[in-house]
């Protein structure tokens, strides 16, 4: 078992898209939420997208953090970048973002900001020994998958005894947002594919209550092709016989409790916090703040930020197709005047964002519209 | 930016309970090997393991007994038996 390769058999893939097709035939037709951006990514690169049933319609949800990234917190980054003596350190997909006045990291980086890409936020404490004279910022961009490492990294520090490393903390917890989106009456969906990594992390029990108050089919699914089948399959007889259950069709990775090792760090170090999503608004306690105790690698504390309202780009639609209500291609930016290489919004930056996973693979929606 | 993927356990340095020491893994995946932190790992691993990777952190320790559990309820369904 290489944990791999037996996931990525086409010929297991082909049996249960088939699978997949019959069940979907013998229901009524039906919505559902994906709402991990890396799902959103892995169904357009597998071309699964083009291969779903009619009667199956699949809408991304808010699970790009960069996309959900408020302007606000855009801006209070580039204002950071252009202190003098910060030093950023970000993950990759955060650097072309631009905010309200139009610029991004790309652009602060090109005017002599000091910004680094990582793979790792440890990678940070090296970039604090070898840079002395200045206070790296890791940007705390991400959900429950990420947020345990910036945890471990905090306490890694603090063990070291490393002064100049802080951490600019926009951490969000996925559950508030798909609540927020539920109680909109607008949106109609019928389940929901959880996403796996985050479920690696908080568990599959978490879903329940999406189950008990909103009647919703909730399962949680891999990233590969055939995990990505199996859980719509399940996704699809739940929904036909109409008795929705929380379904983990990711045993090998998540459990129904989670991994407590990980979620008992991240308390240790963050608390929830009301917390402002691009499209979604501010979601009562669905942020991450670091404690008091550790107030010394609060970047926001240390550089006494304060957050000013940013309008979000003029006719970016980004909000909209976050919140699953529209496509990317009803934008009228979309392919026009916003592209992967001269991008306007956050979903079309990120390489999970949904406008650039359409623009990518050349995405229409899957009713044929 | 939730990608994470399986890689296989080649030394280990650490210890479980020792947050004061650092808790870290060489890990390979077809010949590209990598060091990597245990730190919020679910289970500690064994060499021989296979781990989840994210940002340089393992998250879960895989079982492979869950993974013959979960590739046979797949192979099953794509044969219709369930």
């Amino acid at each position: 078992m290489k944990y791999l390769d037996e996931f990525r058999d086409n010929s297991l893939a082909k049996r249960l898209l088939e699978e997949l097709h019959d069940s979907v035939k013998r229901g009524n037709p039906f919505r559902v939420m994906e709402v991990c951006g890396t799902h959103t990514m892995a169904i357009f690169r597998s071309g699964l997208r083009s291969l779903l049933p009619e009667g199956l319609q699949l809408i991304s949800g808010p699970g790009c953090p960069v996309c959900v990234t408020s302007a606000s917190h855009i801006d209070a980054i580039m204002e950071m970048a252009n202190i003098a003596n910060t030093r950023i350190a970000l993950f990759g997909d955060l650097f072309r973002v631009p905010g309200s006045n139009n610029q991004s990291l790309a652009y602060a980086s090109s005017q002599g900001a000091k910004v680094d890409i990582v793979y790792s936020p440890m990678d940070c404490l090296q970039l604090a020994c070898d840079n002395p004279d200045d206070l790296i910022i890791f940007l705390g961009v991400g959900f429950e998958t990420t947020t345990p490492t910036i945890a471990a990294t905090i306490l890694a520090a603090q063990n070291s005894n490393i002064e100049n490393f802080a951490v600019f903390s926009t951490h969000k917890v996925m559950p508030p947002p798909l609540i927020a989106l539920l109680d909109d009456p607008e949106l109609q969906i019928d389940g929901l594919l959880c996403p796996g990594h985050v479920s690696a992390i908080i568990g599959a029990d978490a879903y329940q209550p999406l189950v008990d108050s909103y009647g919703l089919s909730c399962v949680v699914g891999g990233f590969e092709t055939t995990d990505i089948l199996q859980a719509l399959i399940l996704l699809s007889r739940q929904i036909g016989a109409g008795k929705p259950s929380v379904e983990n069709a990711y045993t090998r990775v998540v459990s129904r409790k989670g991994n407590k090792r990980a979620a008992n760090m991240v308390s240790e170090i963050f608390q929830p916090v009301d917390m402002e999503w691009r499209g979604l608004g501010v979601i009562p306690q669905s942020g991450l703040a670091i404690r008091e105790k550790y107030g010394r690698y609060d970047a926001e504390k240390r550089l006494d930020m304060s957050f000013k309202a940013a309008a979000e780009p003029k006719g970016c639609r980004c909000g909209e197709i976050l919140k699953g209500k529209e496509l990317p291609t009803q934008c009228p930016l979309y392919a026009k005047r916003c592209t992967p290489a001269s991008p306007i919004g956050p979903c079309m930056v990120s390489s999970e964002g949904t406008c650039a996973a359409f623009y990518k693979y050349g995405g229409v929606d899957n009713d044929g519209c | 930016m939730c990608l994470a993927v399986p890689m296989k356990v080649l030394e280990i340095a650490g210890d479980p309970n020792d947050f004061f020491r650092a808790q870290i893994a060489v890990v390979d995946m077809e010949g590209v090997s990598k060091e990597i932190r245990l730190d919020i790992v679910d289970r500690w691993p064994q060499v021989g393991d296979y781990l989840i990777i994210h940002a340089g952190f393992a998250i879960h320790t895989l079982d492979p007994r869950e993974a013959e559990i979960n590739i046979g309820l797949m192979r099953e369904m794509a044969d219709n038996f369930i």
